[in-house]
């Protein structure tokens, strides 16, 4: 036993910012910025909090679901951008749409979707739920450096959220962590304690730009790779590729070395930039709700990043 | 040799001409950007079999056939 997804949602701020925008903080343009990275605009966070954008793609998933807040055994959830250390960005989501269930996050970056699903999956395997929501919410445009060129145009807000319920549909999955604070990370605000002697690091992303890259780029073929060959599938019996949306080149150059046309995986970075954990149920709800996907088609998602950590898992829709 | 395989490399990745490439050309003078020697940094390694780490001592073609023939020779 383990679960299919019943319903998805999704929520992006309002504010849209094109590539040109940018350049009134960074040495950017337009052309720089799309052909470097794929991305046309991305959604910025004014007045919408994490847990806002949470809540809203909570909600959407639970009304695509069509079921109530008061149905669900357990809230998961993910965010690297959350608007406390405590309560837990799911404790948030929890008192938001009114349910009483349990709730916590797991923590695994831009993978953390994958990691949730997992987790969803252990508990329906020891028959603990029977209705499940996972949401993932990234404010990312808080923990940016908006003075560095190399990471504030890559980023974006939003939210993704699904309604799993008992099933037979998540049929396998791969991870691999390497623990790395080197190539990608977040430090934590360091406090104003008298007695600090730890040199504080700015509390933003950093990133090694050509690392992250290779990183990837290794990890997606590696995860595709290992997921079919141990289901005994070839990438003719995927409908779909829906991959973490870090950047098209990454998913330009998999593509390549997978021996696949790109338009197997589904993209929707040129208008959302990177949202992190929240990247892949974007792009499932997406799917889900313009008619793409047929019940009975395998999907394969995959995503990777800090920790490091990538995944990728296997799901009949 | 080495720097004809890897001369051939770019000149397909980049389109261009084979003729333009030799062991003094600097990279960026190609038009590649960090990301593209990323992704030449992989190629490298299915080509020849070898890891390459990203370093900003990484500047001219001859710098990669360098890099190849020492860790060839490991």
């Amino acid at each position: 036993m383990s679960f299919r997804i019943l319903g998805t949602g999704m929520f992006v701020p309002e504010r849209i910012v094109k590539n040109d925008e940018l350049s009134n903080y960074v040495d950017t343009n337009d052309e720089w910025i799309v052909q470097r990275v794929g991305i046309k605009e991305r959604r910025i966070a004014t007045h919408e909090t994490c847990t806002d954008m949470a809540a809203e793609a909570a909600k959407a998933a639970l009304d695509n679901a069509g079921i109530d807040a008061s149905d669900l055994d357990l809230i998961i959830a993910s965010t690297v951008s959350g608007d406390y250390a405590s309560p837990s960005l799911a404790c948030m989501v929890q008192k938001r749409i009114g349910a009483t269930c349990m709730a916590f996050d797991v923590s695994a970056a831009c993978s953390a979707f994958l990691f949730l699903l997992e987790t969803a999956a252990g508990y329906f395997a020891r028959g603990k739920a029977k209705k499940v929501l996972v949401v993932s919410s990234e404010r990312l445009s808080r923990i940016l450096d908006w003075s560095d060129r190399s990471t504030c145009v890559i980023f974006g807000d939003g939210a993704g959220a699904v309604v799993l319920e008992e099933g037979d549909n998540y049929i396998d999955a791969v991870f691999n962590v390497t623990g790395d604070n080197e190539v990608l990370k977040i430090p934590m605000y360091t406090g104003e304690s008298p007695f600090n002697t730890v040199e504080p690091e700015k509390p933003v992303i950093h990133m090694m730009g050509q690392e992250t890259f290779k990183y990837a780029v290794t990890s997606i073929c590696n995860d595709v790779k290992a997921l079919l060959e141990q289901n005994n599938l070839t990438l003719d019996d995927i409908k779909y590729i829906v991959p973490h949306q870090a950047n098209k080149r990454i998913i330009d150059m998999s593509a390549r070395r997978l021996g696949v046309p790109v338009e197997k995986f589904c993209l929707n970075i040129d208008r959302y930039g990177n949202t992190s954990s929240a990247s892949v149920p974007i792009v499932l709800d997406e799917l889900n709700r313009n008619g793409s996907l047929n019940r009975g088609d395998l999907l394969l998602l995959t995503a990777f990043g800090g920790g490091l950590s990538d995944a990728a898992c296997l799901i009949k829709w | 040799m080495i720097i004809e395989k890897l001369a051939e490399i770019i000149a397909n990745k980049l389109d261009c001409d084979v003729a333009d490439i030799t062991a003094e050309t600097k990279l960026t003078d190609l038009g590649m950007d960090s990301l593209d020697i990323a992704e030449l940094l992989m190629d490298i390694s299915d080509e020849f079999g070898v890891e390459i780490e990203v370093s900003p001592d990484i500047q001219l073609v001859s710098d990669l056939v360098a890099k190849i023939e020492e860790l060839k020779a490991e």
